[in-house]
C-alpha cells in the first residue's frame, strides 16, 4: 500500500449528499479481477452520456479538475455496497483523499485499507472547500497527515482527527496482515478454547 | 469481580470473540464463518499468493457463485459475458489452489450467498460472520454477529480468521404490536429505514425487538436485517428463539441430536439480558405500518401505497429540496402524483432480500388465479437450487408461469445490473430487492422496492398496486 503523508493539489467539489458506491463505480463495471483500471470508469453515471460521450457538465470532466487529487462532498459518502471497488476506482483516477462531513463505515474502512485518506470536517467546513475548490486551479489544497490539519489556499488551517493506529498505518504504507500475523499464538488458543466449548463451530 | 454488567446479544457475541485488545482499544476480532463470492475475492487472493500466505480455516469458509451468472438456461452452456466467466473461472481456481469448499453453478446447493448461509445450517446463533458483501447483515437474523467487509478485510479473514474491529454502539429497535394486514417483514424494515434514514444506523448494531419481530418467521426476520446496512448501521441482529432453534434443526448442515441440543444450551445465554444499555432505543408501533413503497432513489424515500409523490417545493432546505427534485425527475414523476397510478414496465421478484420460499409462496398466493398484465415482464428468481426445488415441489412454479411470470435460475439476477438481467434506460420496475439506487437495476432504470406480495399485486395490476385490494382468489 502506498503511504499517505502530505498532499497540495486540486480539489473538486461535489457538493452531493449520500454519494453510494454504486455511483462511485456502477456494478457493471466490478467485472476485473485486477486492483488497477476502475478509474476509467469512476462516476461512470455522471461522467458519460448514455452515448458514451463525455458530459461535459460534470466536475471531473472539466479543466483543472481532471487532474483532481482531493474530493470534497456532503454526508454520508460512500454509502451502499460494500464493493472496495470503490476506493479502487478513487485511487486508479487520482483521488487520494476525500473530505466530507461524515462517511459510511465500510467505506470508510476501505479507504484505509488502500492508501486513501478520508478526512471528515463539518459541512459548513466542508461547503467552505467547496467554494475555494471553485477556484480552480489557483487555490490548491494541502492536506497533512503528519500534523492532521487541511490548509485552504488562504493558508488557514483546519485541523481534523484520525484514529492512531489508521493513521500510523497510513502514514508508513502498513500492511495490517503482517501486523495480525505476529498474533498468531493468541489466534491459536483462542481457537483451542473454542473447540472445546463450541466444537459444533469446527469442521 | 461482582455480578456482571448486564449485557446486549451484540456485546456477548462481541466479548465472546475478542482474541486481544491492542492498546488503542481495537480488537482483534475472531470470524466463525467467512463466505465468499465471485466479486469481491480475486483480489484477495491474489494478495495471498503475492506474499505466500495460506488460508488459515478452509472449514470456516465457504465460496459460491452469484453475481455474475445467468439466471436463464444459458448457465447450463456456460458464461457468455468473457468479463464474468473469467470472474468465476478464477474463484474455481482459487478455491482449488487454496482449498476452500465451493458450491459450483451447477449444484442444487448454489444460491445467492446470505441465501444459502442459513439455509445450509452454515450461519448459526452466536457467531461472527463476514462475507465481502454488505448485505451479510442478513445472517444477524440467526442471532449472529454478522457484518460485511472490503476485498482487503477479505484478505485478513482469510490469512488470519480475525479482523480488527472497533466495537460499535447498541441500538434497539422495538416493534411492538401486531402486524396489519398485508405487512410482511419488507414493510416493517422499509418503515424503519423511511424512519430513521439511510445514515440513521451508522456506528450501531441494531437489534430488532419487539412481539413482531417475534412474529416473524425466518425468512421475515431475514428481510428485516438484510436491510439494516440501507439504515446505515453494519449488523442488525434478532436473538435466537424457539422459531430460531426450529429453523435450525431442519437444516442439511446444522448440528444434530446432542450437538444441537447442547448448542441450544449456549445460544439460549444470548439473549440482552434485562436492563442491558442502549445507547439508542426507537420504537415503532407495528400496527401503524401499511404496506410501503420507495419511490425516490435511497431506500429512505419511501411511502405507504396510499400516498402520493412528494413535492420538492414544500421542502425547505435548499439541499434537501434540490436532492428531492433530482430523485422525482430521474424517477419520471409528477408532484402529487398518486403511488398507485404509476405503470411498471419489469416486476423482479428476488434477491437475498426476499427470494426464500416464503417470499415466493406470498407471490404465487396473490397469482393464483390471475394474469400478469399486457406489457409487463414479470419474473421470479429463486434465492437457491433449494428453494427453487421446494417451490416445485408445492407447485409454486407451475402457479406462477400459468400467471405469466418467468421462473428462473438462483442468482442475484436484477437486484444489481452486472449480469444479463438488466433494466433498460427509463424502465420502471417493482422489485423486492433492497436498492432503488439510480442505475441499480441497469442504467437509466427505475426501481420501485416493495414486499412480494405488493410485487406480486402490481404485476397482475400492470401499476403500483395496495396488496390489501389483491387478496388471494384461491388458497394455494
Ligand atoms: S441479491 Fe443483490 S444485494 Fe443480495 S447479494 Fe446479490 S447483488 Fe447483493
Amino acid at each position: 500500500m502506498q503511504a499517505f503523508t502530505k498532499l497540495t493539489g486540486i480539489a473538486a467539489p461535489l457538493p452531493k449528499a449520500n454519494v453510494d458506491t454504486d455511483q462511485i463505480i456502477p456494478a457493471r463495471f466490478l467485472k476485473s479481477i485486477s486492483r488497477l483500471g476502475f478509474g476509467k470508469n469512476l462516476f461512470a453515471n455522471f461522467r458519460f452520456k448514455e452515448d458514451g460521450s463525455e458530459n461535459p457538465d460534470f466536475v471531473l470532466n472539466q479543466e483543472p479538475y481532471r487532474r483532481a487529487e482531493v474530493l470534497i462532498a456532503f454526508e454520508n459518502f460512500g454509502c451502499g455496497s460494500s464493493r472496495e471497488h470503490a476506493p479502487w476506482a478513487l485511487l486508479d483516477f487520482g483521488i487520494r483523499c476525500v473530505i466530507a462531513p461524515d462517511f459510511a463505515d465500510i467505506f470508510h474502512n476501505n479507504c484505509f485499507k488502500n492508501g486513501v485518506l478520508p478526512v471528515r470536517l463539518p459541512k459548513e467546513v466542508c461547503a467552505q472547500l467547496m467554494e475555494d475548490a471553485k477556484l480552480g486551479a489557483n487555490a490548491r489544497i494541502t492536506v497533512d497527515l503528519e500534523r492532521e490539519v487541511v490548509v485552504r489556499p488562504n493558508g488557514e488551517e483546519i485541523p481534523f482527527k484520525i484514529d492512531p493506529l489508521r493513521r500510523h498505518l497510513l502514514l508508513n504504507g502498513l500492511d495490517d496482515i503482517g501486523q495480525t500475523m505476529q498474533h498468531a499464538p493468541a489466534i491459536d488458543s483462542f481457537e483451542a478454547r473454542q473447540k472445546a466449548a463450541q466444537p459444533w463451530l469446527y469442521a | 469481580m461482582s455480578a456482571q454488567k448486564p449485557r446486549t446479544l451484540f456485546d456477548k457475541i462481541w466479548d465472546a470473540h475478542v482474541v486481544e485488545t491492542l492498546p488503542d482499544g481495537t480488537a482483534l476480532l475472531y470470524i466463525d464463518l467467512h463466505l465468499t463470492h465471485e466479486v469481491t475475492t480475486p483480489q484477495a487472493f491474489d494478495g495471498l499468493r503475492a506474499a505466500g500466505r495460506k488460508v488459515r480455516r478452509p472449514d470456516a469458509t465457504l465460496a459460491v457463485v452469484d453475481h455474475n451468472i445467468a439466471t436463464d438456461d444459458s448457465r447450463r452452456t456456460g458464461i457468455v459475458d468473457p468479463e464474468s466467466r473469467l470472474q468465476v473461472e478464477t474463484l474455481e481456481k482459487n478455491v482449488v489452489e487454496f482449498g476452500v469448499p465451493y458450491i459450483p453453478l451447477l449444484d442444487d446447493r448454489q444460491g445467492i450467498v446470505h441465501v444459502i448461509g442459513p439455509e445450509l445450517g452454515r450461519s448459526l446463533p452466536g457467531m461472527t460472520i463476514v462475507c465481502g458483501d454488505s448485505h451479510t447483515s442478513t445472517h444477524g437474523a440467526m442471532g449472529a454477529l454478522a457484518f460485511g467487509i472490503g476485498t482487503s478485510e477479505v484478505e485478513h479473514v482469510l490469512a488470519t480468521q480475525t479482523l480488527l474491529q472497533k466495537p460499535a454502539k447498541n441500538m434497539r429497535i422495538s416493534v411492538d404490536g401486531n402486524l396489519a394486514f398485508g405487512c410482511t417483514g419488507k414493510d416493517i424494515i422499509l418503515a424503519i429505514i423511511g424512519r430513521i434514514g439511510t445514515a440513521g444506523g451508522t456506528g450501531h448494531v441494531i437489534e430488532y425487538a419487539g412481539d413482531a419481530i417475534r412474529a416473524l418467521d425466518m425468512a421475515g426476520r431475514m428481510t428485516v436485517c438484510n436491510m439494516t446496512i440501507e439504515g446505515g448501521a453494519r449488523a442488525g441482529m434478532v436473538a435466537p428463539d424457539q422459531t430460531t432453534f426450529d429453523y435450525i434443526a431442519r437444516t442439511p448442515n446444522g448440528p444434530k441430536g446432542d450437538a444441537l441440543k447442547r448448542a441450544i444450551e449456549w445460544w439460549s445465554t444470548l439473549p440482552s439480558d434485562p436492563g442491558a444499555h442502549f445507547d439508542t432505543e426507537i420504537r415503532i408501533d407495528a400496527h401503524a405500518i401499511a404496506p410501503q413503497v420507495t419511490w425516490g432513489t435511497n431506500p429512505e424515500a419511501v411511502l405507504p401505497i396510499t400516498g402520493v409523490v412528494p413535492n420538492p417545493a414544500d421542502v425547505a432546505d435548499e439541499a434537501k429540496r434540490a436532492q428531492m427534485q433530482r430523485m422525482v425527475d430521474y424517477m419520471g414523476l409528477v408532484p402529487g402524483q398518486r403511488l398507485q397510478d404509476l405503470k411498471v414496465d419489469v416486476v423482479f421478484i428476488g434477491s437475498c432480500t426476499n427470494s426464500r420460499i416464503e417470499d415466493i409462496r406470498a407471490a404465487a398466493a396473490i397469482a393464483k388465479g390471475r394474469r400478469v398484465a399486457d406489457g409487463v415482464r414479470a419474473m421470479v428468481v429463486p434465492g437457491s437450487g433449494l428453494v427453487k426445488k421446494a417451490a416445485e415441489a408445492e407447485g409454486l412454479d407451475r402457479i406462477l408461469k400459468e400467471a405469466g411470470f418467468e421462473w428462473r435460475e438462483a442468482g442475484c439476477s436484477m437486484c444489481l445490473g452486472m449480469n444479463p438481467d438488466k433494466l433498460t434506460p427509463g424502465q420502471r420496475s417493482a422489485s423486492t430487492s433492497n436498492r432503488n439506487f439510480e442505475g441499480r437495476q441497469g442504467p437509466g432504470g427505475r426501481t420501485h422496492l416493495l414486499s412480494p406480495a405488493m410485487a406480486a399485486a402490481a404485476a397482475i395490476s400492470g401499476h403500483l398496486a395496495d396488496v390489501r385490494d389483491y387478496q388471494p382468489k384461491e388458497a394455494l
